[in-house]
Formats: C-alpha cells, sequence, structure tokens
C-alpha cells in the first residue's frame, strides 16, 4: 500500500472485560506483521457497566495516526455516546466514524482490513459486510 | 428576559430535584430498564452543579452548552448523550447573546429536541423522554407553569405504552404498565424551569 499509516479501530463496549477481549480476539486474528492500533473504551470510568465518553476519546487519540478512526459499538449508550460526541463535540480526532457492524465479527474484519493498510472506506466496508456472514 | 443566571438557577433546580427524586427514578427503571437511572442523572446533573460553580460561563447558551458537554462526559448511560445532546443543542441556538426571551429558549429547546429524535430515533409515543419533552415544548408559549403540567401529563401518559426504543424495547408488551424513567425526568426538567423562574421573583 502506498500510504504507511494505519487506520485506528476503537472498541466501545458497556463491558471493559468485552471491550478488551474484543480488542485482542481480534489482534490475535489479525495474524503476525503489521499491529493495527486497536484501543478498547469499555465500562465506565471509575468502573461499572455503562459509556464513558472520556475513555472513547482518550481510545480515539490513542489509535489515530492519521489515517482516520473506525468505531465499533456494542449496543444503546455506546452507540448514543459516540454520535452525541461525532454530532455535538469536537473532542474526536479527524476522520473518526462510527461503524454500523456487529461488534465481534465486524472488530475481526476491521483489524484484518486495517493491517493490510486499506483505508478508512475500505476498513468499514469490510465491518459492516460481516452483518452478511450467515451461520446456519 | 432570562440571563445567564436564570439558567445556571435552571440547572441547580434540576440537579436538586434529580437528587431528590433518585430513588425514585431508579424504581421506574428497575422494572423495565437497569436500575440505574436515578443514580446516573444524580451523578450527571450534581457534575454539572459543580461546573458550573467553577467555570461560571456568562451567556444563556454557554450554560447550556458546558452542561451538555458535561452530562455526556458522565452519566455513563443513555442519558447522558440524549440530555447532552438536548442541552448543548438548545445552547448553541441561543447563541452568545447575553439575555434571550422566553420565546427564544422554546425555540432553542425545540431545536434541542430535535437533536434528541435524531441521536436516538424515537418518536412520540415510543415511551421515551421524547414523550414528555414534545407536550411540553409545545406548551412552552403558554408560560413555563404549563410546559411543566404537559410534561409531567406527556410523562404519566408513558404508562399504558409499548416500549420501542432502548432496553425497555426487548420486554415487549411485559413494558407495559410501566411509567417511563426518562419521560419522568424530562418531567423534573421541565418543572424545574418554574422554579428557576420563581426563585427570580423572590
Amino acid at each position: 500500500m502506498s500510504d504507511d499509516k494505519l487506520v485506528g479501530i476503537v472498541l466501545v463496549s458497556h463491558s471493559a472485560e468485552v471491550a478488551e477481549s474484543v480488542a485482542r480476539l481480534a489482534q490475535g486474528l489479525s495474524g503476525s506483521g503489521t499491529t493495527v492500533p486497536v484501543a478498547p473504551a469499555g465500562g465506565r470510568t471509575g468502573g461499572g457497566l455503562g459509556t464513558s465518553a472520556e475513555l472513547v476519546v482518550a481510545a480515539a487519540a490513542s489509535v489515530d495516526r492519521g489515517a482516520g478512526v473506525a468505531v465499533l459499538t456494542d449496543l444503546g449508550s455506546a452507540v448514543l455516546t459516540v454520535k452525541a460526541l461525532l454530532t455535538e463535540g469536537d473532542e474526536l480526532p479527524d476522520g473518526t466514524r462510527l461503524v454500523d457492524a456487529p461488534f465481534v465479527e465486524g472488530a475481526v474484519a476491521a483489524v484484518v482490513t486495517a493491517a493490510t493498510g486499506a483505508g478508512l472506506d475500505a476498513v468499514e466496508a469490510a465491518a459492516v459486510e460481516a452483518y452478511g456472514y450467515r451461520k446456519s | 428576559m432570562l440571563d445567564a443566571d436564570f439558567f445556571r438557577r435552571w440547572m441547580a433546580a434540576t440537579a436538586m430535584s434529580v437528587d431528590r427524586e433518585a430513588d425514585r427514578l431508579t424504581a421506574l427503571d428497575s422494572p423495565i430498564g437497569d436500575a440505574d437511572h436515578g443514580i446516573n442523572m444524580k451523578r450527571g446533573f450534581a457534575a454539572v452543579r459543580t461546573t458550573l460553580e467553577k467555570e461560571t460561563p456568562d451567556t444563556p447558551g454557554g450554560v447550556l452548552t458546558l452542561a451538555g458537554k458535561q452530562l455526556i462526559s458522565t452519566v455513563g448511560g443513555a442519558s447522558g448523550p440524549l440530555y447532552g445532546t438536548l442541552l448543548r443543542r438548545a445552547g448553541k441556538a441561543l447563541g452568545d447573546a447575553g439575555e434571550v426571551s422566553e420565546a427564544q429558549l422554546a425555540d432553542a429547546l425545540h431545536a434541542g429536541l430535535d437533536g434528541v429524535m435524531t441521536l436516538g430515533g424515537a418518536k412520540p409515543g415510543d415511551k421515551t423522554m421524547v414523550d414528555a419533552l414534545v407536550p411540553a415544548v409545545e406548551a412552552l408559549s403558554a408560560g413555563f407553569a404549563a410546559a411543566r403540567t404537559a410534561a409531567e401529563e406527556g410523562a404519566e401518559a408513558t404508562t399504558p405504552m409499548l416500549a420501542r426504543k432502548g432496553r425497555a424495547s426487548y420486554l415487549g408488551e411485559r413494558s407495559i404498565g410501566h411509567q417511563d424513567p426518562g419521560a419522568t425526568s424530562s418531567a423534573l426538567l421541565v418543572a424545574a424551569l418554574t422554579e428557576a423562574a420563581e426563585a427570580a421573583d423572590e
């Protein structure tokens, strides 16, 4: 790929453990070689289930390499918090995008695709496509 | 006309009533939600009050924008981005004016409510905060007391509704028969307008 900047991935879950585990899973399945910047943002700042805008903002800043940031969420307040930050605020890096994808499968697809050096559009498309993967 | 002090009193009065009613909000959230609405709202508005005491914005728009930003940061549940968007969008609509009329406040809350409905995707009748806020904003032209009554009636009217948004929507018909916690806290926010206005008359 001509551009060596990698897309960053942020995983927002109500649970810190879920966000961290899915981040490790996606990294683990993306194979050796390029390490994609992935950051979990799970639970509330002081612990407990919920969504912390502060953790989301910090996670996005930590994975921003200038090629855009794809944010995947689980449900409810995770979705609404990211949307509110995108529409109302200026705290997220330029090129941050909420990606509409299943959390686990989408995260794996996004990280695998980002590891190839693909741009934000391709990373998003791969994550969204994970909705179409049928299991039975 | 309403100045920044009015809006600070509005937020402080909301913080007080949310604090007073936190147990009730959580109790309403227990059968159909995840039993955290009272504690979340209490944490959020306590942070709003602290921030407003520390940063003292000097315009109505500044007060609401800061309050909204604080709610998005601190609430931790879906009500954070929803109430945060309501106040932040309303604050932006009020701009830099040092004082605003009640009509301008009504227009700004209308803009905020549009933001909430876009963000959450809820419509009237879905058993959400929208069911208290839509009638309240419509009634604002008749004064704060009318808006308060409309919000409280709107919240009560959510009891027989079937929830179509949020966690309660997973319960389907079992959500019927419970008053919506978000509509209830929205009624507290609207009621606090009358308290902020009464304090000015004293």
